[in-house]
């Protein structure tokens, strides 16, 4: 048995798989085509402080090998979510990690204060997402403002925080050291790049927002120079995601230094995604007679 | 669990222009299908990532066969009128909930690519079966449609049957209804609910809104509903999970 169990901020994942946030709601849905336990964790759509009804319709568009999304964060608030999701969870073998997201600095202390006494292993801070107006974006694109977030929502963390960087920025690693100043105990990149398509028969914007998050595989080589870029400018631990739809993609940011990878968008055109890409880090270490995964993570080497 | 599974083509024809009609033969996915339900179909091409939402026009239940109707609208459409007899093609399903059956008089109204899925439902209602088909121009699934019910037309430019939309058929020849089910664009369904509306008719619509994941994660094709929705908790349903087919009167057109 090889061993693919990756440790983050003290938290022991049983692989190093997980979904990205807002990909895979709470899990629900996707439970219909395999168990969740299969994968080291669930990340879940990002919850806030109350319910947001998100963005006018329509919200997704594809582009070549990937799509542009601009969902606009709509979720239940987080009363419901702990209610009705955490316990859910709980029903599974696998490490819960839950996606803050808010307008304000308070919102979300509030949403990682109201967690801190609940079952969960690890919060993700949405510092990164491209579709909403306030918050989000805004403090995800100026290092000032995300050291300090970072150090508010400490504060009232019960767990170990993961921030989510924006790759829509002009050097990743001046928002990756900030995070880290400001006590981040994780990172996870990239978040979705800004994108815009037009529907020239319409002559019209393809998405209500005008713009929206573009991921997909079109993304995992800017994906995979970040988390190379991140992980040499900083000693915190990196989830990596972006376009990653199997076992290899998943090795290209294990071995740029990732100590874990999401599958996000990939779901949407293969459900079985996420423990497909677990089968497949298995099936390469089998190969190359890998016995720990921990020989893997930073070991690129310069040809 | 849910069923993804490679069909096999047994049949492809261009029935009009841009609009093919493609049986399937299926290990599963035909046998539980139902009218109004939609499957996700996934190109071969995989720079084309997210799956195409195609509803369902005839189920066969016993041959394990189920035939899609479909307008040719981008790339991904383009690909799958490719395909031959013997072809194999990836898809998932029965998505949705489909048409809820009742045995009062049904008036059916379909326009352009929403007329396909009233075939099916036409077939299984057990009451009197009127239907309206709203053309553009050219006619398709005609005798599929007469077999099954008693057929009204309406074409925009008069070509065939009415000059005019479904409604202006339901007008002409005063037709009565128990209740109605209707596809089509969305302002025929926006008249369409507020006609049975008016006339106090029960009324079923079926939504179409852009997808990604096809099963209610991704929260891309919601509607806007009167009621706060049981999954997000604000007014939002989602067309692929919680739909397509909604009462009218749950809905904000």
């Amino acid at each position: 048995m090889r061993n693919m169990k990756v440790t983050l901020a003290g938290v022991e994942l049983k692989n190093p798989v997980m979904t990205a946030s807002g990909t895979f709601g709470s899990g629900r849905e996707y439970s219909e085509f395999f168990d969740l336990g299969e994968l080291g964790a669930v990340v879940t759509k990002g919850v806030a402080s109350t319910p947001w009804p998100g963005n006018p319709t329509p919200r997704v568009t594809e582009t070549a090998s990937g799509m542009l999304n601009a969902i606009g964060l709509q979720n239940p608030g987080i009363d419901v979510f702990v209610k009705r999701d955490i316990p859910y969870l709980k029903t599974f073998d696998t490490k819960i990690i839950v996606n803050v997201c808010g307008k304000t600095v308070r919102d979300y202390c509030e949403v990682a204060e109201r967690l801190s006494e609940e079952p969960v292993d690890l919060l993700e801070i949405n510092v990164s997402c491209p579709n909403v107006k306030e918050g989000g974006i805004a403090f995800g694109q100026n290092p000032k403002a995300l050291e300090e977030i970072t150090r508010e929502v400490k504060r009232y963390a019960g767990q170990p925080i993961i921030m989510k960087l924006s790759p829509n920025v002009t050097d990743i690693t001046e928002m990756a050291k900030a995070a880290e100043a400001g006590g981040a105990d994780i990172l996870s990149l990239i978040n979705t790049i800004t994108g815009m398509k037009i529907d020239i028969h319409r002559r019209a914007f393809a998405l209500a927002n005008k713009t929206g998050g573009m991921s997909g595989p079109a993304v995992k080589p800017v994906a995979v120079r970040m988390v190379y870029q991140t992980a040499c400018a900083v000693k915190l631990p990196i989830i990596g995601m972006g376009g990653i739809c199997s076992g290899e993609d998943a090795l290209e940011f294990i071995l740029a230094g990732a100590t874990a990878v999401a599958v996000g968008t990939a779901g949407f055109s293969n459900p079985y995604a996420a423990p497909e890409t677990v089968k497949g880090i298995e099936a390469y270490m089998e190969k190359y007679q890998v016995e720990d995964i921990q020989e893997l993570i930073g070991a690129v080497r310069q040809i | 669990m849910k069923n993804r599974e490679f069909a096999v083509v047994l049949d492809q024809k261009e029935i009009a222009c841009d609009i093919y009609s493609l049986w399937l033969l299926t290990e599963k996915t035909a046998e539980q299908a139902g009218p109004g339900q939609f499957l996700s179909v996934y190109c071969r091409d995989g720079s084309r990532l997210l799956p195409r939402p195609l509803s369902i026009c005839e189920v066969d239940r016993a041959q394990g066969r189920l035939r899609l109707v479909y307008r040719t609208a981008g790339r991904g459409t383009e690909e799958f009128s490719h395909l031959k007899a013997g072809d194999r093609l990836e898809i998932l399903g029965p998505l949705g909930n489909g048409f809820p059956l009742g045995d009062g008089r049904a008036l059916l109204l379909g326009g352009g690519i929403g007329i396909p899925p009233m075939v099916q439902l036409a077939k299984e209602l057990k009451g009197e079966v009127q239907i309206v088909a709203g053309y553009r121009d050219e006619l398709f699934l005609k005798e599929e449609l007469e077999a099954a019910g008693t057929l009204y037309i309406a074409t925009e430019d008069g070509s065939a049957g009415i000059r005019g939309n479904v409604l202006d058929v339901v007008r002409e020849k005063h037709l009565s209804a128990e209740v109605i089910y209707a596809c089509g664009p969305r302002p025929m369904l926006a008249a369409v609910k507020e006609y049975a509306e008016k006339e106090g008719i029960l009324c079923y619509l079926s939504m179409e809104e852009r997808m990604a994941c096809g099963i209610g994660a991704c929260l891309a094709c919601v509607c806007r509903t009167k009621e706060v929705d049981g999954h997000t908790n604000v007014h939002n349903k989602r067309v692929c999970k919680d739909g397509p087919v909604f009462l009218s009167t749950e809905v904000e057109l």
